[in-house]
């Protein structure tokens, strides 16, 4: 069975739920071998999480140089291992680094690339990429027509399936960098994550929009998500209005989620919202408006008055989980 | 005095509905409006605030189809200099990486080319990968996703902003950048800017034009091929209650029985 690559996606040896996820679809392809392409010593720890998730193998390139240029290591990587292990496919996190480096693979590698991926399938030998695009409007079934397919996995399209795996390990040298078409990293601010799941990752996700009246306001969102352990989103009228900041933006020009539960509080559920949100499992609307669009995608709907709503389904939120 | 190319894109409104086309799957491009994209006027207002600072020249680039010149006006009357608008009905159905190509290909035509800066996701393709993949067909450093962006003589250093947090990064030109939201709010074109970009020069390309065979793009030389596309089933509405004092308990009734809490 051929080697399926799906590259890490760690932060200080923690591994990305995505990751997980990638390794999971890879199994529908072949067989996933990991790429850690990382500083020394991070191998050592994710070795455990990836075995966790079926990786046969794990390829370790580790070298300073990758947290000191941008993007172009993990290519360098990734190109050496396409050319020397001939893999059936390459999987890499739709994140905006992923998105990046599948991007730069392809062109070196002349390859198909297959972007934001849903779920991945092995049809007649040939790997093909789920697509679900205009926001969930249109599913696309797309494959590559040469070199190796390249595709970059939305976070949240799979469902991560533990499964055990041998991990083998391999080391493979991370190429010298160019410096004149290397981009070199001076320093590095990382978010300080709250105690809230971000919100590609989150399966649940509670958000506020116009109807949430203003920026003190948005507590009621923000007690709700507590209580469900859930990430807070806005819609782009939420944020234009200065109700919420633009990182949390879900939408055609926000972030594009698919969680388990989706729930919208005095969102009219405009096209630009709804195709960054349509494709959730579960939707819960409350509005104000019996006629917002919002009622016609949710499962259950709710009209009346998100300041009274909310705070009771908090509580009962929290009554439950005791 | 750096030389700035400067990628602009028509894109479909996101307040209109977007279809694919029933015969070959690509964008129905004439089912939506259509409009600069958003973030492509921040890349010609830092390409502005980088020539107004330093000197230079802005030169406008858009692959499209005859309707993209609006899209060329509208940075012109922004200020750029000129335009360079690659169309061919050979293009229709490119994929990512002839896209890119042809791109690269274009800024060749164009003299002594220091920084490239576009958009760095358009709201149609949602590939966020075109200006990484042009620093790679052009051998440039790339630093995309910029939300600050000096240039000093032939050093640029740029503020990267993802979700991540921010990265602080250092290259040599020529360069590709590619900025996000929070860059600039992009000025509204004079009257005079309007007037002035009716006699700005705008140069169009075929690709062969380009040295591109015109057998190379498009659709049946695309890298990846649609097997098939559906529209989605509209989701259906659900249950719908008046919330009659009780709408927080409903729901949570709701989401106990589906499993959910």
């Amino acid at each position: 069975m051929s080697e399926v690559l799906v590259l890490v996606d760690e932060v200080d040896g923690e591994v990305k739920k995505v990751t997980f996820e990638l390794l999971t679809a890879a199994r529908e392809l072949g067989e996933p071998a990991a790429v850690v392409v990382a500083a020394p010593g991070t191998a050592a720890k994710v070795r455990e999480s990836l075995a966790a998730y079926g990786a046969a193998k794990v390829y370790v390139a580790e070298s300073d140089d990758v947290a000191n240029y941008l993007v172009t290591p993990k290519v360098d990587v990734l190109a050496a291992l396409v050319g020397a292990k001939s893999p059936a496919a390459v999987l890499v996190p739709a994140t905006a680094e992923g998105k990046e480096i599948a991007g730069r693979l392809a062109v070196r590698t002349d390859s198909g690339l297959l972007i934001e991926a849903v779920g991945v399938e092995s049809v007649d030998g040939a790997v093909v990429g789920v697509q679900s695009i205009f926001g969930g409007a249109f599913t696309v079934r797309a494959k590559a027509t040469r070199g190796t397919p390249i595709v970059t996995v939305r976070p949240g399209g799979v469902d991560a399936v533990e499964s055990a795996g041998a991990a083998a390990e391999e080391a493979v040298e991370v190429p010298a960098v160019d410096p004149a078409k290397a981009t070199a990293v001076t320093g590095r601010e990382p978010v300080v994550g709250g105690d809230r799941p971000e919100l590609t990752e989150a399966s649940i996700v509670v958000s506020g929009g116009r109807g949430v009246g203003s920026a003190e306001k948005f507590d009621v969102v923000e007690q709700l998500a507590d209580a469900l352990g859930a990430a807070v989103g806005a819609s782009r009228a939420a944020v234009d209005s200065g109700y919420y900041p633009a990182q949390f933006q879900v939408g055609q020009t926000g972030k594009t989620v698919s969680p388990q539960l989706y729930v919208a509080l005095g969102i009219s559920g405009a096209i630009q919202h709804r195709a960054g949100m349509q494709t959730s499992k579960t939707i819960v609307a409350v509005n104000k408006d019996a006629e917002a669009p919002i009622f016609e995608i949710a499962d259950f709907g709710v009209v009346g008055d998100l300041f009274a709503v909310a705070p009771q389904l908090t509580a009962a939120v929290a009554q439950r989980k005791g | 005095m750096p030389n700035i190319v400067v990628l602009v894109k028509q894109v479909p409104d996101t307040y209109s509905e977007r279809r694919l086309t029933d015969a070959d799957h690509t964008l129905d491009r004439a089912s939506a409006d259509a409009v600069l994209d958003e973030i492509n006027e921040r890349a010609v207002e830092e390409a502005l605030l980088i020539k107004e600072a330093q000197g230079g020249e802005v030169t406008v680039l858009s692959v499209g189809p005859e309707r993209a010149t609006e899209a060329i006006r509208k940075a012109l009357s922004m200020g750029a200099d000129k335009a360079v608008h690659v169309t061919d009905p050979a293009l229709h159905g490119a994929c990512l990486l002839q896209t890119t190509r042809v791109l690269a290909a274009a800024i060749g035509k164009v003299d002594g080319v220091d920084l490239v800066i576009a958009g760095n996701e358009a709201t149609d393709g949602r590939g966020g990968a075109v200006p990484a993949m042009l620093a790679e067909v052009l051998g440039f450093p790339q630093l995309t996703h910029a939300r600050k962006v000096t240039v000093e003589g032939s050093e640029i250093t740029v503020t990267r902003e993802t979700d991540t947090g921010l990265t602080h990064l250092r290259a040599t030109l020529p360069a590709v950048v590619s900025v996000g939201e929070k860059i600039n709010e992009p000025r509204y074109p004079s009257f005079k800017g309007i007037m002035a970009a009716k006699k700005k020069p705008v140069d169009t390309f075929t690709v062969a034009d380009l040295g591109i065979d015109a057998g190379e793009v498009g659709l049946d030389a695309a890298s990846t091929t649609v097997v098939e596309a559906t529209p989605k089933p509209p989701r259906s509405a659900g249950q719908r209650v008046e919330d009659a004092g009780d709408g927080g308990t409903k729901i949570a009734e709701y989401l106990i029985g589906q499993k959910i809490i």
